[in-house]
């Protein structure tokens, strides 16, 4: 595959202008450039985030205090879920270009399986993320806040529980000033001392707020702030992983054509399966996309 | 008459069974590496604040660029075969891109800085 410069071309393999100045195919050449304009909308959206995270003058929430929730599991697993997502997204782009290798070999077979595979894996990313954005939506709890300004975390166990203080294992956890969502470790490594049993039910009977934790404005007793603190951050939330999980959508759709056409045999007539690798571009630079979303969204 | 649209001018659609092993290995390689990365990643995310002061911060952030740079190459690189592409075509769609995108970062976040100062004086 190297050494390119110095292969001798044939003339049906040229363009109109009698040489191929990039020893590169029009299909894939546009492919491309597509992925560079897509790639500079990611990179607006993140930079956008950027701004607003630097420029803003509240404190912003967490990415390990927000995402620690595992389906069927209480307790808390920091970034243990969207871990598991990269690698359902990093696996599928494995397989992907395992699929285009395959193609390269003629392969039928192969390009089959591991393109299946893909389109399985892809399809698993967006139910995943399904998951995650209701699951941001229910929110795990809200703030109680004091006369004295002091808040309290309230973790809801029972979703739709109106009165939370009656929920089974009921406890508060006091707020970090100027900090949203309660970390699991305090600063120093101590852990979070929940207040329990009378205690906890004396704070929440002298509360003067309680703010349940959801980020809808409208849902709140007022708009002021949300469980995931300033309103862009769901914002931005919403806007940057909707936007990168329609492009997972799509490439699984344009992935499953690709597979139904293999299946038929029309590339393997054509000769080349030159299709399967401009899918895999666009799969791979999906992948790519949510590598920088993972490291600016939830780790930074 | 013959449809000029479906014809790929494809130059490097093939290779042999004995090329095909190396790719396949060069692709294991790389997804080895991108899985440990990102199981430093989260573990680190995970239980900093339980391994080091809150001082590290700093250092983990430009950590965590710089390994999310390492990784964005090998896709792009592999993944998306561009190292075995021609060089004046890889030229043409990096080199446009990290210049805007260089400068895009430059200013918002020195914006940003003067924005976030007007609000905490002035507002």
């Amino acid at each position: 595959m190297t050494g390119d410069a110095a292969k001798v071309l044939s003339n049906d393999v040229l363009w109109g202008g009698g040489r191929s100045p990039f020893s590169i195919s029009y299909g894939k050449m546009m492919m491309w450039f597509f992925l560079v304009s897509d790639a500079l909308t990611f990179s607006g959206l993140l930079v956008a985030y950027g701004f607003v995270r630097h420029s803003t003058t509240e404190p912003w929430p967490i990415g390990e205090e927000v995402f620690r929730a595992l389906p069927f599991l209480h307790g808390s697993y920091p970034l243990i879920y969207v871990a598991l997502m990269t690698a359902i997204l990093i696996f599928s782009s494995v397989t992907m270009v395992l699929a285009v290798e395959a193609g390269h070999r003629m392969d039928k077979g192969g390009v089959v399986k591991w393109l299946f595979a893909t389109v399985i894996g892809g399809a698993f990313f967006v139910g995943s993320q399904a998951w995650e954005w209701s699951h941001f939506n229910h929110g795990g709890g809200g703030f109680i806040t004091m006369a004295d300004g002091t808040r309290y975390w309230v973790e809801t166990t029972h979703h739709d529980t109106h009165d939370p203080a009656h929920a089974e294992g009921f406890q508060l956890v006091q707020a970090l000033p100027k900090h949203y969502l309660i970390p699991d470790t305090l600063p120093g490594g101590a852990n979070v001392e929940p207040v329990t049993g009378d205690a906890a039910q004396q704070l929440w009977k002298n509360k003067v707020v309680y703010m349940a934790g959801a980020p809808y404005p409208w849902s709140a007793n007022g708009n002021e702030y949300n469980e995931y603190g300033p309103q862009q951050y769901s914002n931005f939330f919403y806007f940057i992983t909707g936007f990168h999980g329609f492009h997972v959508f799509s490439g699984v759709i344009i992935n499953l054509i690709v597979l139904i056409m293999v299946v038929q045999g029309v590339f393997h007539r054509r000769g080349h399966y030159e299709m399967v690798e401009k899918a895999g571009l666009y799969w791979h630079f999906v992948d790519l996309v949510w590598v920088f979303v993972f490291t600016f969204f939830y780790l930074l | 008459m013959e449809r000029d649209d479906i014809i790929e001018y494809s130059l490097e659609a093939h290779h042999s069974e004995e090329h095909g092993r190396k790719v396949r290995r060069t692709i294991w390689m790389v997804t080895l590496l991108l899985a440990i990365v990102t199981t430093v990643e989260v573990t680190l995310g995970a239980y900093w604040k339980t391994w080091f002061s809150l001082d590290a911060w700093h250092t983990i952030k430009w950590l965590y660029v710089v390994l999310t740079l390492v990784k964005a190459g090998y896709i792009v690189k592999t993944f998306m075969h561009l190292g075995d592409e021609r060089s004046n075509i890889r030229a043409i769609i990096l080199l446009p891109y990290v210049l805007f995108i260089l400068y895009l970062i430059f200013i918002a976040i020195w914006e940003s800085q003067y924005v976030n100062y007007l609000w905490e004086n002035y507002l």
